[in-house]
């Protein structure tokens, strides 16, 4: 595996933390590295975009500037963000800063009073986009075998739409492998693609908290769902009621787990939902 | 604010930008996919077809009358499905702002979110999760809400995921950055 920048985003330094932990460790397990952009700030969220077009385009826009003056490890030029919200707005803005003269000289103007500039080459890329193409997946990867459990694999939205990159954005398979190399069972659900709510689930709690009940409740024959995306993680670990409560986990923290890497190193004990169970598992780690 | 009668009593720019969308929304064949594939529709009263129809016939008084334009969670299913390969998503992100823009009754809660949002990565760069949820809280004037969250923040307190920190005073990190984008944005 190779080197890559990574934008970690601000839920990973925060209510995601072990997010960040997992992602670090699994990408080193797998003998790759990441290369942190130095003095990255937030991608602009939901936020700028509701408020603002050229606000959101000069956040993202500013980290874009920021990697290409960290400089890409390798000489590539990706970009690993396990958020789908930070990816998708970084994403949208290299692809606009790429396509449009005027949208990347707009965007400089803003950017010159740091006295930075932005070309719009970075290959911005999901964790979930890495981790299924830059890998070969096989059971030997995975001492600590997950035969016996079922996992719900939860994609999201904003890492399949509205870029078709990776997977089929309509079913998504590509969590299939690496799952299925774990030893566990991969659910049959349709739930995977759908949406848990986002930011409504804070602005518009009525309406959020029955999206994430009916993934939830689709999830009830799993042990557990992993997620690529710290919002997605929230909403299903909070918003839902309590019977429907499954362990939700970090696609990285699961693969982790299979991997044999220690609970505390994963951040297993900073999940909201408890995952005990399931590193108790007779044949899991 | 509530919104003017017809869109002509609206600011220029505004009309402008309602105008942007009714361009990029020309193609619409009204297939109604949109709405069909929306996750929030059941919560809408009126349809994503619906509001891009009013947009087209210059009737948006009656889509800003609803509060379905803030229910969109972005979550591209209908621009994914556009049979007219329309930026859907990219339309009703346009929606908001100019909600946002004349206070409007149903941006209320979203608006002063993002806004707390907003001002809270201009200060500090990135978000402290923290200080944004207890200023919007304080914001909601409302008691209930803190109180249904309380369980949730202390959990988070105890893993160590947020912190109480004293607020930051004085310059903010993106300061000089989001003064010229705005200027750009021409306000």
């Amino acid at each position: 595996m190779k080197s890559y920048l990574y934008y970690p985003g601000c839920s990973l330094t925060g209510t995601a933390k072990e997010y960040d932990l997992s992602v670090r460790v699994l990408i080193e397990r797998l003998g790759g590295s990441l290369v942190e952009i130095e003095d990255w700030t937030c991608c602009g969220a939901t936020a700028a975009q509701s408020v603002d077009s050229s606000i959101a385009l000069a956040l993202a826009g500013r980290n874009l500037a920021l990697a290409e003056k960290t400089g890409f490890p390798d000489g590539t030029d990706d970009v690993l963000v396990p958020c789908s919200a930070c990816y998708l707005n970084l994403k949208t803005a290299q692809a606009d800063i790429k396509a449009d003269k005027a949208v990347k000289a707009g965007v400089n103007r803003v950017l010159a009073q740091e006295n930075l500039s932005v070309e719009g080459h970075p290959m911005v890329r999901h964790l979930l986009d890495v981790l299924s193409r830059d890998v070969v997946w096989e059971p030997s990867l995975f001492p600590a075998s997950m035969e016996g459990l079922v996992v719900a694999p939860y994609y999201g939205c904003q890492c399949l739409r509205p870029f078709k990159v990776f997977d089929d954005p309509e079913s998504p398979r590509s969590m299939d492998a690496m799952i299925g190399a774990t030893g566990a069972g991969v659910l049959d659900w349709e739930m995977g693609a759908q949406c848990c709510g986002a930011s409504n689930a804070t602005t518009k709690p009525e309406s959020g908290r029955i999206l994430v009940d009916n993934i939830l409740g689709a999830a009830r024959d799993a042990h557990c769902i992993v997620t690529v995306c710290p919002m997605c993680q929230m909403n299903l670990e909070t918003c839902g009621k309590k019977e429907n409560w499954v362990p939700v986990l970090y696609l990285p923290q699961f693969l982790g787990l299979a991997m044999g890497i220690d609970r505390d190193a994963l951040g297993l004990g900073l999940n909201l939902t408890d995952n005990r169970e399931l590193t108790e598992h007779p044949q899991g780690g | 604010m509530s919104f003017p009668e017809t869109k002509e009593k609206l600011p220029p720019k505004i009309r402008r930008d309602l105008d942007r969308v009714k361009e990029m929304l020309k193609p619409c064949i009204q297939c109604g996919t949109c709405s069909a594939s929306c996750p929030n529709a059941e919560f809408m009263d009126l349809t994503p077809r619906q509001m891009w129809r009013m947009v087209l016939m210059d009737q948006v008084e009656s889509l800003y009358a609803s509060h379905s334009f803030t229910m969109c969670s972005a979550c591209y299913w209908c621009t994914l499905r556009c049979p007219r390969g329309l930026e859907l998503t990219r339309a009703m992100g346009e929606l908001k702002q100019v909600g946002a823009r004349l206070k409007l009754e149903a941006s209320k809660h979203s608006d002063l979110f993002y806004r707390l949002f907003l001002d809270n990565i201009r200060q500090y760069g990135r978000v402290r999760e923290m200080e944004l949820m207890g200023r919007y809280f304080w914001g909601l004037k409302n008691p209930i809400t803190p109180i249904s969250y309380a369980p949730l923040g202390l959990a988070m307190m105890r893993r160590g995921k947020i912190k109480p920190e004293l607020p930051g005073h004085g310059p903010g990190k993106l300061d000089a950055l989001f003064e010229a984008a705005g200027k750009r944005e021409g306000k």
